[in-house]
């Protein structure tokens, strides 16, 4: 099989591609080959992945390899905010602005699972402190009204239905019951039609002229193959949709519609489907949808263990800092701001390997209420001061406590606790020797 | 220049949902065969690849029918694939050939469905067994098993609800369901029917081997086949469930389903691309 092995074709492209640096041309078309195998396998469209695959080729080449990735991993990391920033980025939120009562109108092919998402959205948008009303305009499909008003009844949210007249009629007439009973949001739920069906695309427009839709979304099942593309642009052209529900997500579906559907539109996906259901419904996430097309797992949970662990390199680096020079209260004064970004000191110092084998470590406790204080006492002394605490005697200490507002006792207890840093950090310097060569930190690169 | 057409087909079979591993392949034995023929021209390779494709695809299968007393037809599949509407034309369809049939409302759990049924029954001139919203599936399609028997029914079509194939709980519904149906009679369910639908990419596999677990599957009904999806994966579907598609669904109207015909399929495949 073609794909079973797709993960471990991976893991042996990963192997392959060892180099550092900047990504190459064959690095990078060797990982995309994959990617465009899963992006199709997962129903992406054929022409929407040909673009999407020139556009990362033409980022990738050339970049920086992050220092805890592979190259591979690393086109793989570019792949993945492409795919989300693709698809919008982070979460939309549909919001209501303007005159209620908000006409939504809902479309989409035959069992994309419109009714069921508009009861969906009645509870959801009611639970925010709306008064919806659903409206039945599916008049073709057989008990469609009935399944709506069922729905409704469920909910405990009013049906409108109206026997034997135009959608467009109901719609007008639901807009006027709907102002009559203090309804400040409408949704219809319009029949299922085909994208080249000429005369119920017509009906939509119909609809769409004849009461004010404040939104038109498009119901998508996740599990679209190709065809997402033409159904959502023609969709699109005929009515201007202004978002995408993607459905039946609570399947094994990889979603690639969603992907097509952003591409040929740009129009953001707002919700998600999740089940039958009345509360399954959630707000799109782009970033899990783009691990989720991408499949492969392992490697981009990999890639986000590697991110989070940036910040621990910052730390290394600082570390190494404090090691190479003398260290003075100069630097320790320098590096307050940063320290407070990445932790306390004697978290920094704790990632140090070896760090834990020496005695009196856990006795440096630059407790984090106090580094404003200790700033300020550092502030108060002469750059002579900082440079050698040596020569800091009983009345300069008085001067510097009385500078920085605190008794002349801090200012004894950070001059010792320093002083036991500095020991420290000497120790460490010596087991940098020892490890030899490259240094300790060759150690853990 | 030939390379730039080998390309092309495998762009227009993916395009059509093959999937990437059937379209590779085919268009891989399609050069073999070219070069093992010495085939070079456009035109004879299209007509190369239809042949594969039809052969892929295999012959169209024809509604099973017991000799022995009604036949039952299960109709399965995941949830908006149109089940309610084939099982509808699908009684339309019997009904005009002189069949008696009669309807099992077992999707229970979608809002009016039942009534949905009932809509299509009075189409078709059948009759339909029901149970309210909510009840055992498996004891309505006995019911209709029952009643289809006692009535002398040529036909016995069991609607049963959508279900997505990854809802374990589900599926075991499924199952019982047809155990229940071999207890009302034996050796039914005849017939049981995976209801596709054309718009669906590759999980339509997925669907496929895991319906096919619940139940032993005897044909597929394509549907949607009117708008503009090709439905290429049921190729997959075919070969790997080792059953032929047996109907194709065009529309909503009484008469819009229809039996497979692989040639129409194929052809239409290589259309408008």
């Amino acid at each position: 099989m073609l794909f079973e092995g797709l993960s471990q074709r991976l893991q042996d492209t990963f192997k392959r591609l060892r180099g550092r640096g900047k990504l190459s041309e064959k690095d990078v078309k060797e990982v995309l080959r994959e990617v465009k195998l899963a992006l199709l396998e997962a129903d992406v469209n054929f022409k929407v992945v040909r673009t999407f695959i020139a556009r990362v080729q033409e980022r990738a080449v050339g970049e920086e390899v992050m220092n805890s990735l592979t190259p591979a991993q690393q086109v793989i990391k570019i792949v993945r905010d492409e795919l989300t920033e693709l698809m919008g980025g982070s979460a939309v939120q549909l919001r209501f602005e303007g005159k209620p009562p908000y006409i939504i109108m809902l479309c989409g092919l035959q069992g994309s699972g419109k009714t069921t998402t508009a009861g969906k959205l009645a509870k959801y948008w009611q639970k925010q402190g709306r008064r919806p009303l659903l409206v039945a305009c599916d008049i073709y499909r057989p008990a469609a009204v009935k399944q709506l008003q069922v729905v409704g009844e469920s909910l405990n949210i009013p049906v409108f239905a109206l026997n034997g007249q135009d959608p467009v009629v109901i719609a007008a007439e639901a807009l006027e019951y709907a102002k009559n009973h203090n309804h400040d949001l409408i949704i219809l739920d319009t029949a299922g039609r085909l994208h080249i069906d000429a005369e119920l695309m017509g009906e939509l427009q119909r609809i769409r002229e004849r009461v004010p839709v404040y939104r038109t979304i498009l119901v998508v099942d996740a599990m679209t193959g190709q065809d997402a593309v033409t159904v959502a642009e023609e969709f699109n052209n005929a009515i201007n949709i202004d978002g995408v529900i993607l459905t039946k997500l609570d399947g094994d579906a990889r979603g690639g519609a969603a992907l097509s559907v952003r591409s040929v539109t740009g129009k953001p996906i707002l919700f998600g489907g999740f089940g039958e259901k009345s509360d399954a419904l959630e707000v799109f996430h782009p970033d899990r949808m783009a691990g989720r097309i991408l499949g492969m797992g392992d490697v981009l949970s990999l890639i986000e263990k590697a991110e989070a662990s940036i910040d621990q390199d910052e730390a290394l680096k600082m570390g190494k800092r404090m090691l190479s020079a003398e260290f003075t209260l100069e630097d320790f004064q320098a590096q307050l701001e940063q320290m407070r970004k990445l932790g306390p000191m004697d978290q920094i110092l704790q990632m140090l390997p070896g760090a834990n084998k020496i005695k009196g470590l856990d006795k440096i406790k630059v407790d984090e209420k106090q580094l404003r204080r200790i700033e300020a006492m550092i502030q108060s002394m002469t750059p002579e001061e900082r440079r050698r605490p040596e020569i800091i005697d009983g009345s300069r200490r008085r001067r510097i406590a009385a500078g920085a507002g605190v008794k002349v006792q801090d200012v004894n207890k950070l001059l010792k606790q320093f002083e036991e840093s500095r020991k420290l950090l000497k120790q460490l310097g010596l087991l940098e020797k020892k490890a030899k060569k490259g240094g300790l930190f060759s150690l853990f690169k | 220049m030939t390379e730039e057409l080998y390309e092309e087909l495998e762009a227009i079979l993916i395009q059509a949902d093959l999937g990437v591993e059937a379209s590779v392949g085919l268009v891989e034995t399609l050069r073999q065969r070219a070069k093992a023929e010495k085939i070079k021209a456009a035109e004879e390779l299209r007509w190369l690849l239809k042949d594969e494709l039809k052969k892929l695809i295999g012959e169209p299968g024809v509604l099973i029918k017991n000799p022995s007393g009604p036949t039952v037809v299960m109709i399965v599949g995941v949830n908006g694939t149109g089940k309610t509407t084939s099982v509808g034309k699908l009684a339309y369809h019997l009904a005009e050939q002189g069949q008696k049939v009669v309807l099992g409302a077992a999707d229970t759990f979608r809002a009016a469905a039942i009534e949905q049924l009932e809509i299509w029954g009075e189409r078709a001139g059948a009759a339909v067994i029901r149970h309210q919203m909510g009840s055992d599936p498996a004891a309505v399609a006995f019911d209709a098993v029952q009643a289809g028997l006692s009535r002398r029914a040529d036909y016995i079509l069991i609607d049963t609800a959508g279900r997505l194939h990854t809802q374990t709980n589900l599926m075991q519904e499924l199952e019982k369901v047809g155990r229940v149906i071999g207890r009302a009679m034996d050796g039914a369910p005849h017939e049981i029917l995976l209801v596709v639908d054309a718009t669906t990419g590759q999980n339509a596999l997925n669907q496929a081997k895991l319906f096919a677990k619940a139940v032993p599957i005897t044909g597929i009904i394509l549907t949607k086949l009117d708008g503009t999806a090709k439905g290429g994966i049921v190729a997959a579907v075919v070969n790997t469930l080792r059953v032929p598609v047996k109907f194709i669904g065009i529309g909503e109207g009484v008469e819009d389903l229809k039996p497979f015909d692989t040639e129409a399929f194929v052809e239409a495949i290589f259309d408008r691309s």
